[in-house]
């Protein structure tokens, strides 16, 4: 960036030399080439960038968390309402469904069903076993009257668990239209982006679910 | 409810309301009869006032020179002026650079002492300097209208703030509803209330007269109406009009507040004989449930309906 | 079956929204009829409703902007006159209609004209800059596009189906939760704010991917334009502060319709928290609006002063300082909330540090214009009067930013002066200015000069007759949002403002007169050469209007201002560059998926805020599906063949070569 390369006509102190052509070699002089992208590149780079837009939107309601995590209003406090084994079992699941997803989408990668057809199988069904868990916490909670309705910390709780509970939900559904997809139209290029897509997606609430996991159960079980 | 429908005054004509209006922005001027922020009557009013006009005066420097060098440049150097010199090559210096960024970070930094500085000594939270003890005011914005309590005293107004000259007023404001901001533009600062909290205020009246307050934030149909005058009266005057207060008018507790509590709108000032003490303790607290908020029913269209009618 | 729905919605006893709600819907079925009698649906659904091109899009944004415009400056001028005539009377307004008119007031113009218009000039002429075919994802572009228009939709039937928010335009709680607003006002605001803030979300995500993905070889960062640069900050700031506004809204939503307490009185909730989140998006929404206005500015300056911007690299910097700073700075809305005095000092200065980038893009600006040659065509004079007006609105910002002058003025007419200053005289002069500037590139002519100027003049008269009796009134200690009031020394003001009010309306009527007089006269404003400002950005070096794949060959890039520079060499050459070869092109299929989806999304909207629920599941379900065909479809793309675009491009060329010998011509 130094003003040495001095243009015609141009003042040497403008390192740009904006608005002159300055001629093809010199032109590229102290830029970065950029690539231009590929397909692929630009739909898992926009995807991650709505990531980062979704993790904003759990920062969010982390932080209302944060705030309204004492405001118990006189009812139950997270020591006395939070099962830290049903926790575990449903990170288990969760932590897992991860990995088999990662199997799946290199068996998407080499075109072989059985990782493929195989992994999503199992990502399916212990994703699903995660939502069983967590339903059954939320109808126990709300039988034992400590629905989200009773203090703002409740309505924190649910609001956060309930929004990553929400996630999977679409995640599960979006899992069984990419099987449906790869089963009718096969590996296509566009697919596979997809399946990146959704790989991205389910990585990225588990990153969620380890955050919310050590925040709300581990943080708030010690309260 | 009641509902403010009756026409409007059409009888003015608009060319009438426009000659009425230029004799009275004539007459008026900027320091007009108005609760105007730059008539100050108490120390804080002051204060903030010379603040505001210190930064504007500080902006100003660099303000009229930029604005007056945009219109100059943009004349001067315009397509037809045949003794402006062309120069497309000027599109960078090394000293214009630090030029512009300098100017505007100096500014900045002047203004932002007087901002640190300012925000310390104008802290609402803050007492004021004087050798009289301040006078507490309890205040409870409710669904439209301006509860004050006098605990020392122990009678409280409605809409009506009596406040002695030349003693300072130490505020604890709330809401029993939705927010609002309690404000007297002439005595300076405002502050929000709001349910479940109390903010503290500390303002002075140094000048006898009355003045006009408000809510400064939307809290309803009635929102309007929720003004109300300041008298800054001598001392011997608030005295008196304690006594008189302590001897006439309903007493205030929990059930009589309840009834206040309910939304209405332009109700004229009155005082308590008596309040109950701690009720604003309870406020806060809630010991006393929040505002109830419109009466009717929940559903929509009826809602809407009782509201128009 | 109807959930909430009842006839008693409707508001029969109140002649006002009635006899405007008709009034819009005979309008509507006019246009419609219109549109059937003359045979131009196929066309509309064809090129328009469906299209996926970031043109036709951008120009879609911009056209709903502008009919959002008109129905929200029709409760300007209802606001204007109330409070003129309200003076110890109670006017014709009642309190709760007229606290819908300010909520709808401001809800209309930020969301559904602020911030369409932005978007659309950032689709329209952002990808051409970058010298690219289209944004990363253009059938998510369309769906943007239509959830937004579901919002604006949505808050119209508020005005004859139930009632609108009147809350003001942030809907602040406990008074917008159910204990105090019952009514299904806060629901359509809430609900119309999250669909179309979904849109503007994917907006977001796309255009950041295009601006840093998708661009012609050779356009590397430090090339873009600035008006690229801006678009990139703008967006930016889109994924990162719009999911906290979506948030929010959720929380809220929750309070009302399930019973939660985030921001309620009672059992823990906390109102001050929806405060900080609220401002938390609120205020880089700010900057979302007005960066790619600044970003407008600088093409238009350089442009009609025949120079390069001054000092790119301080602009680039000023611009990504303004979008980190501004997510510092979100307190200073609450100053008064009794936060403590070095909360509120820390937040001033923050708020203060931003006017610094702001400055510098001022003073570049100055020094653009200096030893340049100045045009004073309309998009230059909107730019002129924007760097006066701003200058003012930025000062009284930074006014409101030291907290004590803030005790004063909080929430009066100044600051309410303050955003309009800034938000007219920055936002809109700059929409204004890149309407005008661009037009020519997207529809083939030029817009009526004269007609153009009588709408600067009027705007720019009427908004200082409108907005500085605002700063006067709030020094008065004049509060917002007042239906009446008593103060005799309000009055004058207040009817001086109505008169500004009246003046504007002139320009926006002029605007409409200049759009149909260009439309009647394009013949002879047609630019041929595509070129009409003689420009120094990728987007002129293409025909008016662009053909769907932008360029016929992806330009390469040598420099910054590429088209000037090579303009300038073909000038010295006194030839154009040899013809390219040509390939054939692909380019993305037309997809009704975003209007599909966003039929349901209105359904669905609709039924949320009438708690009609069989209708929601039916809704959601419905888009489902829309999405689930739509992956489903075999080709996405569909070819032109290469005869197609050499014949474009070269009826390009001839243009431009004819445009070269007149000015070699000229030269000799």
């Amino acid at each position: 960036m130094s003003g040495a390369q001095a243009g015609t006509g141009v003042s040497p102190a403008d390192p740009y030399r904006i608005g002159h052509y300055v001629g093809f070699r010199q032109g590229t002089a102290g830029h970065a080439a950029r690539e231009l992208a590929s397909k692929r590149v630009i739909v898992g780079y926009g995807f991650w960038i709505f990531l980062l837009s979704d993790i904003v939107m759990f920062s969010t309601f982390f932080a209302s968390f944060g705030v309204l995590s004492g405001q118990t209003a006189g009812g139950p406090s997270g020591k006395d309402l939070f099962n830290l084994t049903n926790v575990a079992i449903e990170t288990a699941c969760l932590l897992f469904s991860s990995f088999t997803c990662g199997i799946a989408s290199i068996g998407a990668r080499t075109h072989d069903n059985l990782m493929y057809y195989g992994g999503m199988a199992v990502t399916f069904v212990f994703g699903a076993s995660f939502l069983y868990f967590e339903m059954h916490e939320f109808v126990d909670l709300i039988l034992q009257g400590a629905g989200p309705e009773r203090s703002a910390f409740l309505s924190a709780f649910f609001t956060v668990v309930g929004c990553h509970g929400l996630h999977v939900t679409l995640g599960l559904m979006w899992l069984l239209t990419m099987v449906a997809q790869v089963f009718s139209k096969g590996y296509r290029p566009d697919i596979l982006r997809r399946v990146l897509c959704f790989s991205l997606f389910w990585h990225t609430l588990d990153i969620i679910w380890v955050a919310l996991f050590t925040i709300v159960y581990l943080m708030g079980a010690g309260q | 409810m009641q509902a403010r429908r009756t026409g409007s005054p059409r009888g003015r004509t608009i060319v009438q309301q426009i000659r009425r209006c230029a004799v009275l922005a004539t007459a008026l001027g900027l320091t007009s009869c108005g609760p105007s922020v730059l008539d100050p009557q108490g120390y804080v009013g002051v204060a903030d006032r010379q603040i505001l006009l210190d930064s504007l005066g500080i902006m100003l420097v660099i303000i009229v020179p930029v604005i007056i060098a945009t219109a100059g440049v943009a004349w001067w150097f315009r397509a037809s002026n045949t003794r402006a010199r062309y120069m497309p090559d000027f599109v960078y210096s090394g000293s214009i650079e630090l030029v512009v960024w300098s100017i505007p970070l100096m500014t900045i930094l002047l203004l932002g002492g007087v901002a640190w500085v300012g925000s310390h000594e104008l802290d609402p939270a803050a007492p004021l300097p004087s050798k009289t003890p301040p006078l507490d005011v309890q205040v409870v914005s409710l669904d439209w209208k301006w509860l004050f309590i006098y605990p020392k005293q122990g009678v409280a107004s409605v809409n009506r703030l009596v406040i002695p000259v030349g003693t300072p007023v130490h505020f604890v404001l709330t809401s029993a509803s939705v927010m609002n901001v309690f404000f007297v533009p002439q005595l300076g600062s405002m502050i929000y209330t709001m349910n479940r909290m109390a903010d503290r205020l500390n303002l002075i009246a140094d000048h006898p007269g009355t003045y006009y307050g408000e809510s400064a934030m939307i809290s309803g149909d009635g929102f309007a109406t929720m003004h109300f005058d300041v008298d800054a009266v001598p001392t011997d005057q608030f005295t008196a009009w304690v006594t008189t207060a302590k001897s006439n008018g309903p007493s205030l507790d929990t059930q009589t507040y309840g009834a206040l509590m309910k939304q209405s709108m332009s109700v004229q000032p009155f005082t308590y004989r008596t309040v109950e003490p701690d009720l604003f303790l309870k406020i806060v607290t809630q010991a006393v449930p929040p505002g109830p908020g419109p009466e009717n029913a929940q559903t929509p269209g009826d809602a809407g309906k009782a509201l128009r009618n | 079956m109807l959930g909430k729905l009842s006839w008693s919605a409707i508001p029969f006893d109140q002649p006002i929204p009635l006899a405007a709600g008709a009034l819009v819907l005979i309008v509507i079925l006019a246009v419609l009829a219109w549109i059937l009698v003359k045979g131009y649906m196929p066309y509309l659904w064809r090129e328009w409703i469906t299209s996926v091109d970031h043109k036709r899009i951008g120009v879609m944004y911009c056209l709903l902007g502008l009919v959002m415009l008109i129905r929200g400056f029709i409760d300007a001028i209802m606001m204007r006159s109330q409070q003129a005539l309200a003076f110890r009377a109670p006017g014709y307004l009642p309190p709760d209609h007229f606290d819908q008119i300010f909520s709808a007031h401001g809800t209309l113009m930020i969301f559904f004209v602020a911030m369409p218009f932005v978007i659309g000039l950032m689709n329209f002429a952002m990808p051409l800059q970058l010298g690219a075919r289209d944004v990363a994802f253009p059938t998510l572009n369309s769906v943007s596009f239509w959830l937004t228009a579901t919002g604006a939709l949505l808050i119209n039937i508020s005005l004859v189906v139930g009632e609108f928010s009147r809350t003001g335009w942030l809907a602040y709680p406990p008074l917008s939760e159910l204990t105090y607003s019952p009514d299904v006002g806060v629901d359509y605001y809430l609900w119309s704010v999250q669909i179309s803030g979904i849109g503007t979300l994917l907006t977001g995500v796309n255009l950041v991917t295009t601006v840093l993905k998708i661009h012609a070889p050779g356009m590397t960062y430090m090339r873009m334009p600035i008006f690229c640069w801006t678009t990139l900050a703008s967006n930016l700031l889109i994924v990162a502060a719009f999911p906290v506004l979506t948030a929010t809204y959720a929380m809220l939503l929750l309070d009302r319709y399930l019973g939660f307490h985030f921001f309620t009185n009672t059992a823990g909730g906390n109102m001050m928290m929806f405060m900080n989140l609220i401002w938390m998006w609120g205020h880089p929404e700010v900057y979302i609006l007005i960066l790619p206005a600044f970003g407008i500015y600088s093409e238009v300056v350089s442009t009609f002063s025949r120079k390069p911007l001054f000092g790119y690299r301080s602009m680039v910097m000023a611009t990504m300082a303004i979008c980190i700073i501004s997510f510092m700075v979100w307190l200073h809305h609450f100053f008064t909330m009794g936060a403590g005095a070095n909360v509120n000092a820390i937040f001033g200065i923050a708020s203060m540090i931003i006017a610094v980038p702001t400055g510098v893009k001022i003073f570049n600006w100055l020094f653009t214009m200096y030893g340049g040659r100045v045009v004073f065509a309309v998009p230059m004079m909107w730019a002129i009067a924007f760097m006066i007006t701003f200058t003012i609105g930025g000062m009284t910002g930074v006014l409101l930013a030291v907290p004590p002058a803030d005790f004063l003025v909080h929430n009066s007419l100044f600051l309410v002066a303050h955003f309009h200053n800034v938000i007219i005289g920055g936002v809109l002069f700059g929409v204004f200015a890149g309407y005008t500037y661009w037009f020519p590139k997207a529809f083939g002519f030029r817009l009526h000069e004269g007609w153009g100027r009588a709408a600067f003049w009027f705007w720019v008269i009427g908004f200082y007759v409108a907005w500085m009796p605002g700063y006067v009134l709030g020094l008065e200690g004049m509060t917002r949002r007042l239906q009446h009031y008593d103060v005799a020394a309000w009055h004058p003001w207040l009817v001086i403002a109505a008169f500004g009010t009246v003046i504007i309306l002139l320009g926006i009527i002029s605007q409409i007169v200049q759009l149909f007089v260009s439309i009647k006269l394009r013949e002879e404003l047609r630019d041929v050469t595509g070129d009409p400002w003689n420009g120094r950005s990728l987007e002129w070096s293409t025909a008016s209007p662009p053909p769907p794949f932008n360029f016929g060959v992806l330009p390469n890039v040598e420099g910054e201002e590429p088209y000037w520079g090579v303009k300038q060499r073909a000038i010295e050459r006194g030839e154009l560059r040899p013809e390219p070869e040509y390939s054939e092109i692909e380019l993305p299929r037309n997809s009704p998926t975003g209007f599909i989806c966003a039929f349901f999304a209105t359904f669905a909207g609709f039924a949320l805020i009438w708690h009609i629920w069989w209708l929601v599941i039916l809704s959601c379900i419905g888009a489902f599906i829309t999405f689930v065909i739509f992956a489903w479809r075999d080709r996405s793309e569909y070819i032109i063949p290469v005869e197609e675009v050499a014949r474009l491009d070269r009826a390009n060329r001839t243009a431009r070569a004819a445009w070269l010998a007149a000015n070699v011509q000229a030269a000799e």
